[in-house]
């Protein structure tokens, strides 16, 4: 049993960081991406949905923004509103690659 | 049956991997040494087994140290971690102790002082090898150094507090030097031990320091804790006179600074604001917004939020999160980001004083 768990056991799943831009039209669909087509779908069509209501409320609050730039420990994203969609740069923040804050 | 702790050493250079096995073979323990060379490996071979300690690099491909740190945070909250690099950048320790690390130590420093980074290794396994808790969360600046000196260890405490730095350097228990914003010795130890909350680290000790301290520490905690009781005595004595001088203060640091508005908001209660009529609006954004980037974090798995910037042609706007309050400083559109965090770092650390 133990031979056959080791034998089957399933990969531990580690998410690489996407890395590229995507551009999202209002509702949130993708137009074009230059992300790897192996980061799920599912995540970028999230992050899109985010921004763009990060861009909405902000306009609700009276304070209208042309970008917004979300800074994790290891992650970068960087939206530019785009006549009500979004084009959405991810720069992974990693020791390899640092880009400027 | 003998506990023999397990260790997991994550760096892309298999040269580099072989050495560290060799030396921490040398360990009084005795760990049982595993090895992995990218990220991936890593986290799968913590899965399956459970080990003590991980020790791992920063710059490696795909998936770099730092995206493991993360993911080790969430998923094994009991491992011990040690950052091991050869990044000589300060933000980069900065945002391996925002990671939870229990120790950031530079690959040049390894070798220098191979015995000291080795005792720091041993004193992480046998931490949890016996009875006992982990962190010291809650604890005054006086009691970590109290423990300091009555455990007579020789360290150099390294303390942040959002922009500012202060060193306090102990040795063999005994109470050195201090040095805080140009100010030394006594002087500098009053003024740090005023510091109601920030961030430390243990340093190698620094046995050549020279001494510029010469009373006990008790005698110099006692002085400072009665200091600040008079400090407090008087204080409600002057509570309005106080409260105006905060205002004023508050309101000549936007001008100093050059902000245009700061809207600080706690966890529960009214926002308080300067520079701005829309507080109620502009304090909705702010935690609306930081709570969308807190889950973005999460499902990316993109480690702790640093900030949120947005730029408009009228302005730029920066949040950030301290001491539980979340903080919406706008600037003149004409500050580069780069700047604008520092700026805004510095006027919210100052924001409270």
């Amino acid at each position: 049993m133990g031979l056959l768990k080791k034998l089957f056991r399933r990969p531990a799943a580690v998410q690489e960081l996407p890395s590229g831009s995507l551009t999202v039209d209002r509702n949130g669909n993708t137009i074009t991406s230059t992300i790897s087509s192996a980061y799920p779908p599912q995540l970028l069509r999230e992050i899109a949905r985010d921004v763009l209501r990060l861009f909405s409320d902000a306009r609700d609050a009276q304070m209208p923004m042309a970008e917004i730039s979300i800074h994790f420990a290891s992650l970068r994203i960087t939206a530019r509103e785009l006549r009500g969609g979004a084009i959405i740069f991810l720069f992974p923040q990693t020791a390899m690659l640092q880009t400027p804050t | 049956m003998e506990y023999q702790p397990k260790i997991l050493i994550l760096d892309d250079e298999a040269d580099w991997l072989e050495m560290c096995r060799e030396m921490l073979a040398q360990l009084p323990s005795q760990p049982e040494i595993r090895t992995a060379s990218t990220g991936a490996h890593a986290v799968a071979q913590l899965d399956a087994e459970r080990f003590r300690l991980l020790i791992c690099d920063l710059k490696m491909p795909r998936i770099d140290g730092l995206q493991v740190l993360a993911i080790v945070r969430r998923r094994f909250p009991d491992l011990r971690t040690v950052v091991l690099t050869a990044l000589e950048d300060e933000e980069f320790r900065s945002r391996a102790y925002a990671l939870g690390v229990d120790l950031f130590w530079l690959k040049s420093d390894m070798q220098q002082n191979m015995k000291m980074f080795l005792d720091c290794l041993e004193s992480l396994l046998g931490r949890d090898m016996a009875d006992g808790f982990r962190g010291i969360q809650n604890k005054s600046l006086m009691d970590i150094i109290q423990m300091e000196c009555l455990s007579r260890n020789s360290t150099l405490l390294r303390l942040t507090r959002g922009p500012l730095v202060a060193k306090i350097w102990i040795q063999d228990g005994e109470l050195i030097d201090a040095e805080v914003q140009g100010a030394h010795g006594e002087a500098a130890f009053r003024k740090i031990l005023f510091w109601k909350s920030g961030t430390f680290e243990n340093l190698p000790a620094e046995p050549n320091r020279e001494r510029a301290i010469n009373k006990s520490v008790n005698a110099l905690l006692l002085e400072s804790a009665q200091s600040m009781d008079e400090a407090g005595e008087q204080q409600t004595e002057i509570i309005e006179k106080t409260a105006h001088r905060k205002t004023v203060w508050r309101i000549s640091l936007l001008t100093r600074e050059g902000a245009e508005f700061v809207v600080a908001i706690p966890p529960e209660g009214e926002p308080e604001a300067w520079g701005t009529h829309a507080v109620e609006q502009q304090a909705k954004w702010t935690r609306r917004a930081m709570e969308i980037a807190r889950q973005l974090s999460e499902r990316l798995e993109a480690g702790p939020l640093s900030h949120l910037a947005g730029t408009s042609t009228e302005r730029n706007v920066l949040a950030l999160t301290r001491d539980n309050k979340q903080f919406l400083v706008g600037w003149p559109a004409d500050k580069t980001d780069g700047q604008l965090l520092e700026k805004t770092k510095k006027l919210v650390a100052s924001w409270d004083s």
